[in-house]
């Protein structure tokens, strides 16, 4: 009980609140992961220029339509600069990440 | 529940383990069917400003709030409050001294408001819930693409800043106007991408309760949810709630940006639900939030003791209103009783609940529960979907063990 009492006290906001008078800076320069192995090159050079890798790999497994379809309204839409040629490889990659066997 | 052994194979499947920095003790499982909820800790100080937290992507930041943080109390703290960005290009510092919050457009003269300035307005401060649009897209059922929450993608604080009324007010907004567009400093990662900017109707953005918040638990905001101003829209979902921000722009006509025209759009029904595959379906942006409940203090597959008395609790939110009731049902939802309410702390914001309960019975059970919004709106018992992964609200259902 004592412990949880201290824990509703920690979760009481301050009563007057303090605005933005300090500058403030962050280091945000962690890049993240991207990926390895065989294939990987046309990923990397172009998916994780925007987005580290785990906004991939942690997608649920998607058909090859769903990843031609992410593609595209990454190329069209966000206005991605993949090479035209890139497209099949990364599709390919990307549809087997979750299904090796495919 | 996942062996240690079968949580690192997955995650190792997965593709998270790949720097070999992962441990067991750093995954957290999601509960997302087919085991790919699984995710990776952060580590206090991983990511500016924040302990740890569920990671989802490292740039730009997702990061989820662990379901236990919200047993801690109503007011989400500011280092576990989820962060959720579109484009990676994102300001590492602020000058509060050089800030600027420009209002232009249509309306009788441009404003370049510092911080002093905006700070030196009449000051409002209410409890409001932020939650993201696709909070818990992770259950989806069939499963979509996008930010795969758990159902952490939301928080609660105390909110404090001015009027967005108040600040229209003194540029002076024309006869004519149709909409507020907001802007802030991130910035599209690719040359020609669509800056992320959202809009809301004169009247709604004139309503004397829709913030410039320049705190946020009675402490400045943490970067990564918007230093030095983020917007305030109690009731409705995040997206609009846009973070740094550094630029109002009164229109004439419609917004037809991007993330307003084609973006965020849910079917126009109740629930936004829709049956994938469906044609023809008329979509509009999404805007209100509508009633959740959820259990914090028994996980999943926790172990009850047959006849113990058992309390649960949790939090509630009503959507764009108060919470009017919380049922809650330990048979799986054929009795539901009232839960007890806590305390009162805005309407906007999230409500303790608390009801308790023994199961005579070995075996498996499901514990529920239910929120009514004083709109008399109720949670549904059958999950919405739609191709976004927008709006679940379904009745939230936690398996338990009697032994």
């Amino acid at each position: 009980m004592r412990m949880l009492a201290l824990l509703a006290l920690i979760a009481l906001p301050a009563l007057s609140a303090e605005g933005p008078t300090k500058p403030l800076k962050v280091d945000l320069s962690n890049p993240g992961p991207t990926f390895t192995g065989p294939g990987s090159e046309p990923v990397n050079n172009n998916c994780t220029a925007c987005h580290s890798a785990e906004m991939i790999l942690l997608q649920p497994a998607l058909p090859k339509a769903a990843w031609q379809a992410e593609v595209t309204k990454m190329t069209k839409v966000y206005k991605a600069s993949i090479s035209e040629e890139d497209i099949p490889a990364i599709v390919d990659y990307l549809t087997k990440l979750r299904s090796p066997g495919s | 529940m996942l062996t240690r052994r079968l949580m690192l194979q997955r995650a190792g499947a997965l593709g998270l383990l790949a720097a070999g920095s992962a441990k067991a003790q750093d995954l957290l499982d999601l509960g997302f069917t087919g085991g790919d909820g699984l995710r990776q800790m952060t580590k206090a100080g991983d990511f500016a400003q924040k302990s740890e937290m569920i990671l989802l992507r490292t740039r730009a930041p997702l990061l989820e709030t662990p379901m236990a943080v919200f047993d801690q109390g109503v007011f989400t703290r500011n280092d576990k409050f989820y962060v959720r960005w579109h484009w990676a290009d994102i300001p590492d510092s602020i000058d509060t001294a050089t800030f600027r919050l420009t209002v232009r457009g249509h309306a009788e003269k441009t404003l370049s408001l510092s911080l002093k300035e905006l700070m030196a307005l009449p000051r409002i401060e209410y409890a409001a819930v932020n939650q993201c649009s696709g909070n818990s897209r992770g259950f989806f059922a069939p499963r979509v693409p996008g930010g795969e929450w758990g159902n952490g993608a939301m928080g609660n604080a105390l909110w404090t800043g001015v009027k967005l009324k108040d600040v229209l007010d003194r540029a002076g907004v024309k006869a004519g106007a149709v909409q507020v567009r907001f802007n802030g400093l991130d910035q599209p990662s690719t040359p020609d991408g669509p800056d992320f900017m959202k809009s809301l109707s004169v009247d709604h953005a004139r309503d004397g309760e829709v913030m410039i918040a320049y705190a946020m638990n009675g402490e400045p905001l943490p970067l990564l949810n918007g230093f030095p101003l983020r917007l305030i829209i109690p009731g409705w979902y995040a997206t609009y709630w846009i973070k740094m921000l550094n630029d109002i722009e009164i229109l004439d006509k419609a917004d037809e940006n991007f993330w307003m025209k084609t973006a965020y759009l849910i079917p126009d029904r109740p629930f936004a639900t829709m049956t994938p595959g469906e044609a023809g379906v008329k979509m509009v942006p999404i805007s209100r939030m509508l009633p959740r409940s959820f259990i914090t203090n028994i996980p999943a597959n926790a172990k009850i003791a047959q006849n113990a008395p058992v309390t649960a609790r949790g939090i509630a939110f009503g959507g764009d209103c108060g919470v009017q009731t919380v049922d809650f049902s330990a048979d799986g939802g054929t009795i539901w009783h009232p839960a007890k309410l806590g305390k009162d702390e805005g309407k906007y914001g999230f409500r303790r609940w608390e009801a308790s309960f023994t199961l005579p019975d070995r075996g498996s059970h499901n514990l529920k529960v239910r929120c009514t919004n004083t709109k008399q709106e109720v949670q549904p018992d059958q999950a919405n979907w739609n191709g976004s992964g927008y709006m679940r609200n379904l009745i939230e259902t936690t398996p338990v063990e009697v032994v």
